[in-house]
């Protein structure tokens, strides 16, 4: 019967309407409490995509399969029935082809969303994203502005191989002119992809394909379609003072977890869900080491060269008098991911990895080095 | 007399495969061709003559409903190759004879006297600055220079066939089209010397020239990036339902990139107005079409994507000129792309950075710059009309000269732009981390002057 309920809401088009009854439990629990309403990471990137697309005429979407097929991973269910083929546009298989596209439109005064299926597939348009995007507001002197927004699911996934589970994080994020966003929960989806698509630069917008799925509790004002979080603000997930954690997209969930675990043993973590790859909230995270005196970056992608490394840097920069401990750095494998569950399982990051690094910073267990 | 479209010019004979027993093509194979296999057993055998009647024929069925070519294909029980060149190139479109004559006067719509000379007076233009901001760079006054000898008619032909509302493109071998636009000589040394002046705030090399005021996309390095944008930009106008259309320029060598096949393909899929100018110079520094491409040229890849595609003499003024006007006109109109082959020869270097005798002949340059010369073939038309003379050409050479000069020289003077333009336009609004860096660069260059080169201006950064 709610299945039936869910349908025909969904048929009047009403995104808002469609969360209230696909979501039977919490109906049942609206008569009860004040509890907030909950909303899955897919639906509030949809939500987010159609209320600004309904705002602003010259938004479009572009990408493989984003049309007819509702979205490989259904992000822009919907959409297409509601705007029509001119503003969602299905694309040949070439990413090279309609980034430049895309980049040529939002030069012209457009302004699209770009859809990479994975990014993974951005490398077929990196020239694009960053020699035709990133740099001609700068190279053009400010006659050209590239107001776009290039999305799509990022980083490991679930049994998908070495060419699908990269991270792109710090690829992007190091180039000046773009702005690299990387949301977890489905308030951190709709206010930043608002915000993205607002935005008169170039925005990289890292999803997760697991955190699609999952479901976040959301406040009316979320819900507003005026929403928008600020570029360059962290969030302080958790708040703690023995020891800072930071940590993006979907080890942001990890990180919680982990400081769960910490708090029974006596260790409090401050968990910091950074939002915005690049700007990179650096005073809130170094004003959360000067509170806490120790960090633990996490992140999925390789190691060297990654977002932990930044951070590092910046820290020991701002706030070198205020380290207790040295900095440790949680990220996935220096091998591209295996695809056998096992050997996948060993090349991420997992809970107790991040729990392990924590105590070490609090000289509760001893450094990796000293046992080698 | 060089060739320039280095395919061979002979028409290759249709090669077919002899087909080997056990092969199931289409509805079998017919008789002949499988005795053909027991006589002679060599492979790559032409097959028998042309004048052989194979039944088309067509399969209802399939063609209505399940065709996945849109419509009805017709099947044929012969087995033939398509070849991989016409048998006859397609032909190069040209007005004007080598004396400067029309050939055809049917075939030209004609062209009002004022933009004919504005035409003509362009090009010289644009082959003085050439001339002069080569030998600039050569002095070293500039770092860098790209020349755009020999292709002239194209660039100014091309402009003039557009209109100003018409977004350009380019590549980097395209100051004609700004030139025509009302770039000014000073407006060029500008950029070129990097100066505070330069509309570009000296963020570039030189000659990557920009203008939105004039829609002239900013020139970028990247070779052939711009088709797409051209592209995405041609979907934008659409949208919008301008009366205008986009035009990308690019080069042989710039037909070989991914971008390219992309974009045309892209272009008929969207049904975009975009016009693709492909200048076939010949050379892609020192590859020449040859090594670049194995068809004929250029204009052959626009059927294969469903873009309608012609070839053009590049170095005929007339020629471009009406082909460009038809081109924007079927563009808008029917709101579809067209290709167009320019066919010319690059008779300068690549750039001040190449020394192309060390790859091609000194007689073919040589034989370009006389026999085939754009302006020299214009100017003939234009005197045979009774509108140019001995005295006009050396008042409008000895005017420019000492235009560009003037504008070399008052550019090398002014100022470079000031530190504060190194940081502005990476973001829409300055972010916080650039504005301390320039702050404390701005401190860093007043304290230590000696460090610093002195014709940097250093702005005071006002205190936040």
């Amino acid at each position: 019967m709610w299945g039936i309920v869910g349908q025909r809401a969904c048929r009047h088009g009403s995104s808002a309407m469609s969360l209230q009854v696909t979501r039977p439990v919490i109906h049942a629990l609206r008569s009860f409490s004040t509890a907030a309403k909950e909303m899955t990471v897919r639906d509030a990137l949809n939500s987010a995509i159609d209320e600004e697309m309904s705002a602003d005429p010259k938004v479009f979407l572009m990408g493989e399969e984003v049309g007819e097929y509702q979205g490989a991973y259904k992000i822009t269910k919907g959409l297409l029935e509601k705007y029509g083929p001119d503003r969602v546009l299905d694309t040949p298989i070439t990413e090279a082809g309609f980034t430049g596209i895309g980049v040529g439109a939002a030069y012209h005064g457009l302004k699209p969303i770009v859809e990479f299926m994975t990014f993974n597939f951005s490398m077929q348009a990196i020239d694009h994203i960053i020699n035709s995007a990133a740099k001609s507001n700068y190279m053009s002197a400010g006659q050209i502005s590239v107001p776009i927004v290039f999305r799509g699911p990022n980083g490991a996934a679930a049994g998908v191989g070495a060419q699908h589970s990269q991270c792109y994080a710090p690829w992007f994020a190091s180039c000046p002119g773009l702005k690299v966003l990387a949301p977890y929960s489905s308030e951190d989806a709709r206010g930043l992809m608002k915000a993205a698509i607002r935005d008169p630069d170039p925005v990289v917008f890292l999803e997760n394909e697991l955190l699609y799925g999952e479901s976040f509790p959301v406040s009316a004002e979320v819900l507003d379609s005026s929403f928008c979080l600020p570029i360059g603000k962290a969030k302080i997930e958790r708040e703690g003072k023995d020891v800072t954690i930071t940590a993006f997209s979907k080890m942001v969930g990890y990180a919680l977890k982990a400081a769960e675990i910490l708090s029974k043993e006596g260790i409090s973590a401050e968990v910091i869900n950074l939002r915005s790859i690049r700007p990179l909230d650096r005073a809130t995270i170094n004003n959360s080491v000067r509170k806490t005196n120790r960090l633990v970056t996490v992140e999925e992608g390789f190691p060297q060269h990654g977002i932990g490394a930044e951070i590092c840097a910046s820290v020991v920069e701002d706030s070198f008098e205020y380290l207790d401990a040295a900095i440790e750095r949680i990220a996935g494998a220096d091998v591209p991911m295996p695809y056998a569950a096992n050997l996948e399982r060993l090349a991420v990051p997992q809970v107790e990895d991040i729990v392990r690094a924590a105590k070490r910073t609090c000289y509760r267990s001893s450094s990796l080095a000293a046992t080698a | 007399m060089a060739s320039l479209l280095r395919n061979s010019g002979k028409i290759t004979t249709t090669a077919g495969l002899i087909a080997r027993p056990g092969f199931q093509g289409g509805r079998g194979f017919g008789l002949s061709s499988f005795s053909l296999f027991f006589s002679s057993p060599r492979r790559f055998q032409t097959t028998e003559s042309e004048s052989r009647v194979d039944s088309h024929c067509y399969d209802d069925e399939i063609s209505q409903k399940f065709s996945v070519l849109g419509g009805k294909v017709p099947y044929t029980s012969g087995m033939r190759f398509t070849s991989e060149l016409p048998e006859e190139k397609v032909p190069c479109y040209r007005v004007l004879d080598n004396n400067g004559q029309l050939i055809d006067s049917r075939n030209f719509a004609g062209i009002s006297k004022e933009i004919a000379m504005k035409m003509y007076t362009d090009m010289v233009k644009l082959n003085t600055m050439d001339t002069i901001f080569y030998e600039a760079q050569r002095q070293g006054r500039i770092s860098f220079y790209v020349t755009t000898t020999g292709e002239e008619a194209i660039n100014i032909a091309s402009a003039a066939a557009l209109k100003i509302d018409d977004f350009i493109v380019p590549q980097y071998r395209e100051p004609g089209i700004l030139l025509w636009r009302g770039f000014t000589p000073q407006d060029f040394a500008n950029q070129c010397f990097s100066n505070k002046f330069d509309d570009g705030k000296g963020r570039q090399m030189p000659v990557h020239y920009g203008s939105k005021k004039l829609n002239y996309f900013t020139v970028a390095s990247t070779i052939a990036s711009q088709l797409p944008h051209a592209v995405g930009a041609a979907y934008s106008l659409k949208m919008d339902g301008k009366d205008a259309c986009v035009v990308g320029y690019f080069g042989d060598g710039g037909s070989s990139e991914g971008d390219f096949h992309a974009a045309l393909n892209f272009a008929a899929v969207l049904e975009a107005p975009v016009i693709f100018l492909c200048r076939n110079n010949g050379w892609a520094i020192s590859t020449p079409a040859s090594d670049q491409f194995r068809s004929d040229g250029v204009v052959v890849k626009g059927q294969a994507y469903g873009v309608r595609s012609i070839r053009v003499d590049g170095n005929d003024a007339l020629a471009m000129y009406s082909a460009v006007r038809s081109a924007r006109e079927m563009a808008i109109t029917e709101q579809k792309p067209i290709l167009i082959e320019a066919v010319t020869y690059r008779v300068g270097h690549h750039t001040t950075s190449d020394d192309s005798t060390r790859y091609r002949p000194l007689e073919e340059i040589e034989w370009w710059q006389m026999a085939r010369n754009p302006l020299t073939l214009y100017r003939k038309w234009l005197e045979s009309n009774g509108w140019w003379n001995d005295e006009a050409e050396a008042e409008l050479r000895s005017n420019s000269r000492k235009e560009l000069l003037k504008a070399i020289q008052v550019a090398e003077k002014i100022e470079k732009p000031p530190v504060g333009d190194m940081f502005t336009d990476v973001y829409d609004a300055v972010p916080s981390n650039l504005f301390e860096q320039e702050k404390l660069l701005q401190q860093t260059v007043t304290r230590y002057p000696q460090d610093y080169p002195s014709d940097v201006p250093v702005r005071a950064v006002p205190s936040s």
